[in-house]
């Protein structure tokens, strides 16, 4: 069975910047897929090839192995859900969701009813004869996907679909698009920049830096196994070791990471795999579930340091800024990182 | 010590108008009266002052007899546009009217449409340009120049015989109500004239309305399947139709008034606009004149209730 959607070495130029530069994945059918990175990393441009809202520059985009390249959005079987939502202003909720069925000669009472499903399935039956002006962010949100779904797309796109939303909704919405795409077993193909979010929902995701993909894997290895630097401190945050330290406490010159989690102030015996490492402590933020401490090592490097504030207090609450403390870490904990692009 | 002088040196230099500027935007219906009452005294006593005085002396007698206008109260003067001839006047110019304003939305959202998704910077600002360009021509010095335009032996007549489309031409001048002896005393050459004067107050509304849309609605439209040709039926179309609908209001309404064009090309016959000229000038008759003038604004209320009742505001 050929992959859902699959890029072989696709470039897109625009002028002078290669907003994408010779990217290659196979995203596979019924997956849940995000493609994470900051803006302008290219994330956005791949979902637009993928929807034929661009055009490669080179390349092959294959969506379940028919080539798509050249091919009109309107010739492929995906579907997007918008980040403004793109909701048709003059037809009410019930012809918005009805409306690729429209366009495709499906008659009136099937496609109404099909669409009256759909807005059930979002939690919004009854608010068919509504105009999008008259519904909130997150109603609208769910309009936006009810649309899309009505066609039945083997591949769902999305794009920062709830980057518009509070904190509360957010999440909510997240659980109810997972649970979607479990029920419905289509693939999608989720764009964000939030990297919590991509954690939390996805099989597998895309780590986009400058046009490039830095690594594809599971959540549970980006986070654990990052490789490279800038997987590393963007997933989550991290500390990267480079050059002199690194070799000092490891014996490689390669750059490493390890989570502000798995360091802890040193108490007690050190054991045989342990490494320790003093500075300044020159900052604490209490973040609520954590407090996290910012020490300046004593060759200039910085190091954070994370611990869970549970009500047994075993952290030293009389941490005080300007204070000198030893900080010290599994030597298994780190990570060898590669350079990346 | 230095941000504390910066700070106070202002303050003392305008204490005068920061106390009045501070008063406005403490009381800002003092602030918006003052903005609002110039213009509303214009609109409400010179503006509908005069014209409701117009209307009433609609209602006043003129004597045929002694060609003297009492202020004895009737109706007859709005009676008399039922007349044939009256009557013959309102329909040519309303038929005009319609004529131009479906031409003109024809020829102006290809323009519009291309200004509004296909140009910016500098292309844009060209097309803004050569859009309005002809405004700033007298309005007077245009309609003359097109009488010579299209006269027999004009500019008009030698395109069309060196493109050897004169027996079209002949076909076309030959059908009754379009066409005339020649091109400046036929209908059609008035409609012509109509359509370059207007024109410009179609394309902009238009091309406001169509920069107003999203183009993820455009490619939402496309990504749900919708064919190009769908995609224009469905969203842009009627997403323009506001913009649509203000442009016709403007040539619709100004084909109306209009009575310097119908004076110098086309067949002979008054238009609404040129019989007020005529009433309230040769004849002196300004209870008649006024009569006619309700004219116009009766059809554009008539226009705007049939626009609004096909949703043509909705999506404002």
């Amino acid at each position: 069975m050929p992959p859902a959607v699959q890029f072989t070495q696709v470039s897109r130029q625009f002028g002078e910047v290669k907003a994408v530069d010779q990217v290659s994945i196979d995203i596979q059918d019924g997956e849940f897929f995000s493609m994470l990175g900051p803006s302008g990393s290219g994330k956005t441009t791949c979902l637009r090839l993928i929807a034929g809202f661009e055009q490669p520059s080179a390349g092959s985009i294959r969506i379940h192995g028919l080539e798509a390249a050249g091919l009109p959005p309107y010739q492929r079987d995906v579907n997007t859900v918008f980040q403004d939502y793109a909701l048709f202003p003059h037809m009410n909720v019930l012809d918005n969701v009805a409306y690729g069925l429209k366009v495709k000669g499906v008659a009136r009472a099937e496609r109404l009813q099909r669409a009256e499903q759909a807005l059930e399935m979002v939690a919004l039956g009854g608010y068919g004869s509504r105009k999008p002006v008259q519904l909130s962010g997150g109603q609208r949100q769910r309009v936006a996907l009810a649309r899309a779904l009505v066609n039945r797309p083997r591949v769902l796109l999305l794009d920062e679909p709830l980057g518009a939303l509070d904190l509360k909704l957010r999440e909510q919405m997240q659980g109810e698009l997972k649970r979607l795409q479990r029920q419905l077993g289509i693939t999608f193909i989720f764009v964000t920049h939030d990297q919590s979010e991509a954690l939390s929902m996805s099989d597998r995701v895309a780590v986009f830096n400058k046009g490039r993909i830095e690594q594809v894997d599971t959540p549970r290895n980006l986070y654990m196994k990052p490789a490279t630097a800038f997987v590393a401190e963007f997933v989550g945050t991290s500390n990267v070791l480079r050059g002199e330290l690194a070799s000092q406490l490891v014996g490689d010159a390669r750059p490493f990471s390890i989570r502000p989690e798995h360091i802890r102030f040193a108490l007690g015996e050190r054991g045989a795999s342990d490494v320790e490492v003093s500075g300044l402590l020159h900052d604490i933020q209490y973040q609520g579930a954590a407090t996290r401490y910012e020490i300046r090592l004593d060759n200039g490097q910085h190091l954070s340091l994370s611990q869970a504030n549970s009500q047994w207090g075993d952290g030293p609450a009389s941490h005080q800024p300007g204070q000198r403390v030893t900080a010290r870490w599994a030597r298994e904990a780190m990570v060898a990182l590669s350079e990346g692009v | 010590m230095s941000l504390t002088l910066d700070a106070t040196a202002p303050e003392a230099r305008h204490g005068a108008l920061r106390g009045l500027s501070n008063l406005l935007y403490r009381k800002p219906t003092l602030y918006l009266s003052l903005l609002l009452v110039p213009p509303l005294l214009w609109f409400g006593a010179i503006y509908l002052g005069s014209l409701l005085t117009l209307l009433w002396q609609g209602f006043y007698t003129f004597d045929d007899f002694t060609m003297t206008v009492t202020p004895s109260l009737t109706w007859a003067n709005f009676a008399a546009l039922f007349t044939p001839a009256n009557f013959d006047i309102i329909q040519r110019t309303v038929l005009m009217a319609v004529a131009v304003s479906i031409a003109s939305a024809a020829l102006a959202f290809p323009i519009a449409y291309y200004m509004a998704r296909y140009t910016s910077g500098k292309t844009k600002a060209f097309f803004y340009i050569a859009v309005m360009l002809p405004m700033w021509a007298s309005y007077i010095v245009k309609a003359y120049a097109w009488t010579l335009l299209l006269a027999k032996g004009g500019v008009a007549m030698w395109f069309v015989q060196h493109l050897g489309l004169e027996p079209l031409l002949n076909l076309l001048l030959s059908v009754p109500g379009v066409g005339g002896n020649t091109l400046s005393t036929s209908n059609l050459g008035r409609f012509l004239v109509f359509v370059y004067i207007w024109l410009p107050f179609m394309i902009l509304p238009i091309q406001a309305s169509l920069e107003r849309l999203p183009p993820s609605l455009l490619q939402a439209s496309a990504d749900l399947g919708a064919q190009p040709r769908q995609t224009f039926m469905q969203v842009i179309l009627p997403l323009s139709v506001p913009g649509i609908a203000a442009g016709s209001i403007f040539t619709f309404s100004l084909t109306l008034g209009d009575f310097i064009v119908p004076s110098l090309v086309g067949p002979p016959g008054y238009f609404i606009g040129g019989m007020v000229y005529a009433q309230q000038g040769a004849i002196g008759n300004m209870p008649m004149a006024a009569a006619f003038t309700l004219v116009p604004i009766v059809l554009i209320a008539v226009y705007l209730s049939i626009v609004k009742r096909l949703g043509a505001f909705d999506a404002l």
